[in-house]
């Protein structure tokens, strides 16, 4: 059930940076197959940042390796910059840049040393590396610690130097998995701003992983990821736009008998629990609003100023998983095969 | 805040607390209360010092200065008599992943000293607030990270504690049962349990009601959501949105960099660019000329309301900012 935001089509392949149609992939286990990526499609242009967004075991992993060429895909097409992912990856490795999820810098070395270990590998000349690496850490802010040991730089360091490590070769596009995680606030808008100045000045292609919904905000386009299918794809407004309704705000004194009481109501789609806050989801605020009032008032509830407020990625994602799990449910019921939800009873990152 | 007695009687007070490790500060003189049956959020980057703070709060630590109590008992003199009546949730969700659902609660309620009566009443009401009716018997390890976060708030808060510390609860769990979990906070609070609760997700401290910003060891804020972002935001954001984001955004670099515009931060947000300046009002203007002078199409520039996070990174960079000058 994918939903489909942009209509644009593009016209050839190779003019994308980053392409994968009816990409899947199955691994074999003792009790079974478990479908990690499922029938997913997405392209991505020069320059764009792209953000697969979705919760831990969606498959965000397994998807970013398989484009890599890291593991062999079991259906489906895959390439960067127009080489197949599984029969060209010296191209790719070539003019690709790559965080892993656990990536691991030699601890034991210093940010210097780092730098060189990387640049050593991708074959780099000395003149090269010379100009290079100073150009990077400057960049990354490092310039200060070229000494100080990688083990001993706090982890937002580890994730800038990283950064620039897979830079080195001058990639054309970068595929991060999960660049933020475990990362403080600060540390983390340090690191999207970085990212932010490399698509501005350098025109870079990148393809994040993150479980941070409120991230999607620095991405052009996004793909939500749920149990291996792509349950949602546009530009962040445009996923947000996908949830039918608006949003009301408010605060009850019991939020139990408040919920019960909205959810049934008319023009009321869903009712979410927020803390101690209810967001209610409506067709039409200015009819509603008086409405839930009025039932508030006739069951004694007492609450705070119902107000309008935005929605926000983690409820747009929340709403759309909760959709996506209704036909998931009404399919199975429907479907004999019992291997049709297995997609849906979580997949393997 | 009352001193007297009464029913509004502070549940966690810390007054003056220092913590020094050799010549590292890492508590500097931080003084707070947090309300009974309140939820309240310690936030501050890594390193600031919220962790060493809970350390000490729970009495695992002694502090070099100043003093902390909960419920009113001395946390570094009355350690014991606390530790009855407080609980505590760590990130790690410490299961014993060989056991049982049901047996790690039985674990540890029988830690905590519960009656027979009292452990099966738990083990049910517990089963049931976590979502467990039916994997009683299933391996911890194999649970799910919702199920097992859910599971391990239930073994923190197993002898009814009063008082809960949650030290990144929710790190690594997906959204759908973050927000559940934070269902069961409210919960909690509204039985009159105190919640202390530290994330890294900045929407989840939209969530408390009170909150208090640390960093470098100090308590730079403190105050409900709404009105941080009200009084701690240092300058106006402004979304700008014109025809090509990634031209404004080189524009705007280099005016921040020459010091043509004040401008605090220029961030790329989407096909959008968010800058931070002294003063919407006063350089909307000034921002719109540069962008026409480099023949860039504006669709707008407006004032945004500051999102918790622009708030927080606010108030962390201040005390840096004040350090340079």
């Amino acid at each position: 059930m994918l939903e489909r935001a942009s209509v644009q089509e593009h016209a050839k392949s190779s003019e994308l940076a980053i392409s994968a149609s009816g990409l899947t992939k199955t691994f074999k286990t003792r009790r079974g197959s478990i479908t990690a990526v499922d029938d997913l499609s997405l392209q991505v242009s020069p320059g764009e940042t792209y953000g697969l967004i979705g919760p831990d075991g969606a498959g965000k992993t397994t998807t970013v390796r398989v484009i890599l060429g890291l593991l062999t895909r079991t259906a489906g097409e895959s390439s960067i910059l127009g080489f197949d992912s599984m029969n060209d990856t010296y191209e790719i490795r070539q003019r690709v840049g790559y965080i892993a999820q656990q990536n691991v810098l030699p601890a034991d070395m210093t940010v210097m040393e780092n730098m060189k270990f990387f640049a050593g590998i991708q074959g780099m000349s000395k003149q090269d590396q010379i100009r290079r690496i100073p150009e990077l850490l400057e960049f990354a802010g490092l310039s200060n610690f070229t000494g100080r040991l990688a083990g001993k730089l706090s982890g937002g360091m580890k994730k800038k130097l990283a950064l620039a490590c897979c830079l080195i070769h001058e990639p054309q596009v970068v595929l991060l998995d999960e660049p933020t995680l475990g990362v403080d606030p600060v540390s983390r808008r340090e690191f999207w701003n970085l990212l932010g100045n490399l698509r501005a000045e350098r025109g870079l292609t990148i393809f994040v992983n993150t479980p941070y919904m409120d991230e999607a905000e620095r991405c052009t386009q996004i793909g939500l990821i749920y149990a291996g299918r792509l349950i949602a794809r546009g530009a962040p407004a445009e996923i947000k736009a996908m949830v039918p309704g608006h949003v009301i705000e408010f605060t009850p004194t019991d939020s139990t008998p408040a919920l019960r009481r909205i959810s049934g109501m008319e023009g009321v789609f869903e009712v979410q629990t927020y803390g101690e806050r209810l967001h209610v989801f409506v067709d039409d605020v200015s009819r509603r609003k008086p409405e839930i009032e009025a039932a508030l008032a006739t069951e004694g509830i007492a609450h705070n100023e119902l107000r309008p407020v935005e929605i926000r990625m983690e409820e747009a994602f929340i709403s759309l998983v909760q959709r996506q799990n209704q036909i998931a449910a009404k399919a199975q019921a429907q479907s004999s095969n019992p291997l049709a939800w297995k997609a849906a009873s979580g997949g393997v990152s | 805040m009352s001193n007297s007695p009464s029913e509004n009687q502070a549940s966690i007070v810390v007054q003056g607390l220092t913590k020094k490790f050799g010549d590292f500060i890492a508590v500097d003189g931080v003084s707070f209360n947090v309300n009974a049956g309140e939820v309240f959020g310690w936030l501050g980057p890594n390193g600031a010092g919220k962790t060493t703070t809970i350390r000490i709060l729970l009495g695992l630590m002694t502090p070099t200065s100043g003093s902390s109590f909960v419920l009113g008992l001395n946390s570094a003199t009355q350690t014991k008599a606390m530790h009855a009546v407080v609980g505590y949730m760590s990130q790690l969700f410490t299961l014993y992943g060989d056991l049982t659902a049901a047996e790690n609660i039985r674990f540890y309620g029988m830690v905590y000293g519960l009656s027979n009566s009292e452990l099966k009443l738990r083990q049910a009401e517990i089963i049931h607030m976590a979502g467990l009716d039916g994997r009683e018997n299933v391996l911890t390890s194999s649970l799910s990270g919702g199920w097992k976060q859910r599971l391990a708030l239930g073994c923190a808060i197993v002898h009814r504690p009063k008082v809960v510390f949650l030290d990144e609860p929710t790190a690594g769990v997906d959204p759908i049962s973050r927000r559940e979990f934070w269902t069961l906070i409210y919960a909690m609070a509204k039985e009159g349990v105190t919640v202390l609760v530290t994330t890294h997700y900045m929407d989840e401290a939209e969530l408390c009601q009170r909150v208090g910003f640390i960093t470098q060891g100090r308590l730079v804020a403190i105050d409900t959501p709404s009105r941080l972002k009200q009084t701690q935001m240092r300058g106006d954001v402004l979304e700008i949105s014109v025809s090509n984001p990634d031209e404004a955004m080189r524009a705007l670099k280099a005016a921040q960099q020459s010091r043509r515009l004040p401008l605090d931060e220029v961030a790329l947000y989407g096909a959008q660019i968010h800058v931070v300046t002294p003063s919407a009002e006063e350089y909307k203007e000034a921002i719109r000329e540069l962008l026409n002078g480099e023949g860039i199409e504006i669709r707008s520039i407006e004032w945004i309301a500051p999102t918790l996070e622009d708030v927080f990174i606010s108030s962390v960079n201040a005390p840096r900012l004040r350090g340079q000058a």
